[in-house]
């Protein structure tokens, strides 16, 4: 069905399953218990679940693929982003042709940009995507401030032309929606002590990352993800085979910053706000982390780097002193305040000293990433289910599933 | 006419006169050996013809159109495939995609966005893939990572991701260097096998004399960036001028 073998169709559908489900397996905990802090699923963190890792699953086609390592992504997001902005300006709120603008910008600026960064491999290749972004950030905070917006970013105003949404009636703000269905409309549904929130916004989100996931997966198992990987593999072999490798390497990099523009775009379209920190080198650091977290060159991998990474930046940081405290509550006071020193540098601000760990941890022991770890899992108990059933069959008994 | 014409190729690197007026033939249909001691120039004159190098002054013409200025590419798709000292082959990839990728080069050509498409569908290309790992002995292999293949097999892999594409012209650069006597002996029977059952013609150049007597039916020596003799194997043997190339004049 739809082109895929069964293997990926299974995959296809229990991504499809877990995105559209979010709200629930996200919000385990009840409203009001202490482990409520720990709930994820509140629209403003599902979007960014699903538009990094639609910016996740684009970078892996580049990087998981051919290896051109790019640390300039985040450009290509924030050019996403201006363009979408710029459409919800001028043309209207909807967000449907901001989106379309916004990946066909990233991808005409990605031509360029890696029309010549691709001169060069390796590391020469990096720094030159490097210096592309920190150039667009640099010119997006001075020179470009006519459509930028500088330090103050961009933002719809009531004054904005919006040539097919006409003039907006007295009082009311412009609302990013979907023909007529605003974005951040959301339906709760209380079921004893929890809640559930459904967002407009985020299945939106959420269909364009199935999407983006759908269309990366035919990609993968094309023969043009085969040359792709031919291209990391051995490219003197590929050009002594009649193959030219640079067309195939920069329709790979249009194509991530195609998927970096579709979350750019998606950005704004949740929240109508666009600023140059975006592009930011950080901003392109965090999607490589990505990547490499959950295991480039894996379908599924990016998607969970993705959402580990935004989990811990939004749930880890929230944790302070005084929650700490709660939690050790019952320990005597000496030895409370011992292990609240030690773990008070691990939470809070101090989350990126967890990531830095838990990265450091992945990449010596499992340079699969968290795909990996999961298959080793899986082989774990497949190899004690094997032999159990091997020294069991006298007596006949089943493990349990 | 040959169907690989050499003509008064020079070439210079700073103050080294690397190649000095080559002339070679290499008649289609034939195996032709490039023997000489080291530094005789033999990969210099292998690089000008693969359009790895451009030879200061000279020609280089393959079936009647200058090879000099293009790409490998282009090269490889006028239909010259050329087999490493190292063997080259994608390592990432298994056994059966090394042998579908030169197959898809020779029919989509050296760029086509063929992203719809499925791999698992392109049965034609499966089915010619799997044919020549057949005739290679490798079938069984098709779904090894072609990295943890021994030398031998890889030396095979890459001869026959060239042989698919049909070439009309192998260039093999010291096919057997580094090899255990038996994969050695494994190469050339495989070689051999090509060039009685193919309508092929093979360029070598080879330094174990023991493989290019077993092999050529023509063989140039090569000295000093200049051709010494060329001749049948027989008469190569007993040449004073190779004797001395190689043994130094006391000989």
């Amino acid at each position: 069905m739809l082109g895929l073998n069964k293997k990926d169709l299974k995959l296809l559908l229990i991504v499809a399953v877990l995105a559209i489900l979010a709200p629930f397996i996200l919000n385990p905990f009840p409203e009001d218990s202490a482990m409520a802090q720990f709930n994820a699923g509140y629209p403003d963190l599902m979007q960014r679940f699903v538009i990094f890792g639609i910016f996740a699953i684009g970078f892996n086609i580049l990087f998981g693929l051919t290896g051109y390592l790019s640390f300039g992504h985040a450009a290509f997001l924030g050019v996403g982003s201006y363009a979408a902005i710029w459409m919800m300006k001028l043309l209207t709120m909807n967000v449907i042709p901001a989106i379309m603008l916004s990946v066909l910008f990233a991808g005409l600026f990605s031509l360029i940009v890696g029309w010549i960064s691709l001169r060069r491999s390796g590391i020469y290749f990096a720094i030159l995507t490097l210096a592309f972004a920190q150039m667009s950030y640099s010119l997006a905070y001075s020179v470009l401030t006519p459509i930028t917006g500088g330090e103050t970013g961009l933002q719809p105003k009531v004054t904005d032309p919006r040539i097919l949404d006409g003039t907006l009636p007295q009082g009311e703000t412009a609302r990013a929606n979907i023909f007529g269905l605003e974005m951040n409309s959301s339906y709760d549904l209380i079921v004893g002590g929890w809640l559930f929130t459904f967002n407009v916004g985020y299945y939106i989100a959420a269909i364009a990352m199935l999407a983006s996931f759908y269309v990366a997966i035919r990609i993968f198992r094309s023969p043009f993800g085969t040359m792709l990987r031919a291209v990391k593999s051995n490219q003197t072999r590929m050009y002594y085979t009649g193959l030219n490798a640079k067309p195939y390497t920069l329709a790979a990099f249009v194509i991530s910053g195609m998927y970096a523009g579709l979350a750019g775009g998606l950005l704004v379209a949740m929240d109508t706000q666009a600023g140059a920190e975006r592009m930011f080198w950080t901003a392109s650091g965090e999607v490589v982390l990505m990547t490499i977290l959950g295991g480039a060159g894996t379908l599924i991998g990016p998607v969970l780097g993705a959402g580990l990474i935004k989990y811990m930046e939004n749930i880890l940081s929230k944790i302070n002193k005084d929650i700490l405290h709660q939690w050790f509550a019952f320990l005597p006071d000496g030895l409370e305040d011992f292990i609240i020193t030690i773990v008070y540098p691990f939470i809070g601000k101090g989350w990126h000293l967890t990531l830095g760990l838990i990265f450091m941890g992945v990449v010596i022991f499992l340079p699969g990433g968290l795909v990996e770890g999961g298959q080793r899992i899986a082989r774990l108990f497949r190899g004690k289910k094997a032999k159990e059933s091997d020294s069991d069959k006298s007596t006949q008994s089943t493990p349990a599933e | 006419m040959g169907i690989l014409e050499v003509k008064n190729v020079n070439k210079r690197f700073g103050g080294l006169q690397a190649l000095g007026d080559v002339n070679l033939s290499v008649e289609e249909g034939s195996v032709h050996a490039i023997i000489g001691p080291n530094g005789a120039g033999k990969s210099t004159l292998l690089n000008c013809l693969i359009g790895k190098l451009i030879p200061d002054t000279g020609s280089v013409m393959f079936d009647g159109q200058s090879v000099l200025g293009r790409k490998p590419y282009e090269i490889n798709q006028m239909g010259i495939s050329r087999v490493f000292q190292t063997p080259e082959i994608f390592g990432d990839l298994t056994v059966l995609e090394n042998m579908m990728i030169p197959i898809f080069a020779k029919r989509d050509g050296a760029f086509r966005m063929h992203a719809i498409e499925s791999t698992e569908r392109e049965s034609g290309i499966i089915e010619q893939a799997e044919q020549m790992l057949e005739s290679l002995n490798m079938a069984d292999q098709r779904h090894n990572h072609s990295a943890s293949m021994s030398r031998g097999n890889k030396r095979r892999l890459e001869i026959g991701m060239c042989l698919a594409q049909n070439p009309r012209l192998l260039l093999l650069d010291e096919p057997t260097a580094g090899m255990a006597r038996a994969d050695t002996n494994n190469t050339i029977d495989l070689l051999k096998q090509i060039s009685d059952d193919r309508d092929i013609t093979i360029a070598i150049i080879e330094h174990d004399m023991h493989v290019v007597f077993s092999l050529a039916n023509r063989i140039t020596v090569l000295a000093q960036g200049t051709p010494l003799v060329e001749d049948t194997p027989d008469k190569i043997k007993g040449h004073p001028k190779v004797r001395e190339a190689y043994l130094g004049e006391s000989a």
